[in-house]
């Protein structure tokens, strides 16, 4: 089988799991990271404080890095995060997060079509977190974004692929890689979100509140890979009615 | 006194010496100064008066 790579703004990956960075103790992240066999790696901008261990010394060299814009409630923080971001000087990657409300963490689509269009035009890799809905993906893909980052739930949720037929119209339609975000709980999930041809899938909440954090991503790493494979295989066919035997029909000792 | 992320703080002479003070590596923040970036490269140039308004943010974990 030829190598199954993909690509986000000129930069080639073989892993197909993003991780992110939040809620473990920082003694943790390298682990999780390379037990993850993450190439990508998600990072959020925050006030400085009187803490000056800093995230970047935990995160193994080689992984890029992925800013979130968290925290923005309007297309104009976003940019806002996504410059100062730039200016840490860990490259020109970004994921557009808008949200207006505190209860369901959900997308602002509008918001982000607007940031989208921004960012793209600054040179940033765009990679905006949406709620699945095919018109907004179109809307984003033609403002310029590397990928688009349908949610599987809500943020932080482990609910899973709530909005399964609804990505699905999205890997049909869109050409762009369709990363699911959000929402993931368990490696079977993300499993059947590479099964359906998602390019990649995100995880956090999942992997940061497991009982063995290290071994739950490496769990997610097997996932995505069995879901790619089983994908580029080409899933067997389902029968709606009856049975059809595996073994032969004939020669039975009866006979 | 100037205001950084939100507090006031006396005034430094640059943005480096404040970032020193606060004992916050250069390479690890980006600063914004009265709502414009300061480029990494002129923190030591960068002088601060006073009722300057300053953001200075760095990475966390995130999703």
């Amino acid at each position: 089988m030829t190598q199954d790579t993909w690509s986000l703004g000129g930069h080639t990956f073989t892993s197909r799991f993003i991780l992110g960075s939040g809620k473990y103790s920082l003694d943790l992240i390298r682990a999780a990271v390379e037990h993850a066999g993450a190439q990508i790696v998600t990072l959020a901008l925050r006030r400085a404080n009187s803490e000056t261990d800093s995230i970047l010394d935990h995160i193994p060299a080689g992984v890029t890095l992925l800013p979130n814009t968290s925290g923005a409630r309007n297309a104009e923080e976003a940019v806002r995060i996504a410059r100062l971001a730039r200016e840490c000087g860990c490259g020109d990657f970004v994921k557009i997060e808008i949200m207006r409300d505190s209860k369901y963490l959900l997308p602002d689509n509008f918001e982000t079509i607007r940031a989208t269009e921004i960012l793209a035009k600054e040179g940033f890799v765009v990679m905006p977190y949406m709620y699945p809905d095919l018109n907004v993906a179109r809307d984003l893909v033609n403002a310029g974004a590397a990928c688009v980052m349908p949610l599987g739930a809500p943020i932080g949720s482990n609910k899973g692929l709530a909005t399964r037929e609804f990505l699905r119209i999205l890997i049909d339609e869109i050409e762009l890689p369709v990363i699911v975000d959000a929402g993931i709980g368990r490696p079977s999930q993300a499993c059947e979100a590479m099964e359906m041809g998602a390019a990649a899938v995100m995880a956090n909440t999942a992997i940061a509140t497991a009982g063995d954090v290290p071994q739950m991503a490496e769990a997610f790493r097997h996932a995505v890979e069995a879901g790619r494979l089983a994908y580029r295989s080409g899933l067997g066919r389902v029968l709606e009615h009856g049975a059809a035997a595996s073994s032969p029909l004939t020669g039975f000792l009866q006979d | 006194m100037i205001q950084v992320n939100g507090e006031l703080l006396p005034a430094a002479a640059t943005v480096q010496e404040l970032l020193d003070r606060q004992g916050w590596r250069a390479d690890r923040v980006a600063v914004e100064k009265n709502g414009e970036i300061v480029r990494r490269g002129d923190f030591s140039a960068t002088a601060l008066h006073d009722g300057d308004r300053l953001e200075i943010v760095r990475f966390v974990g995130g999703g």
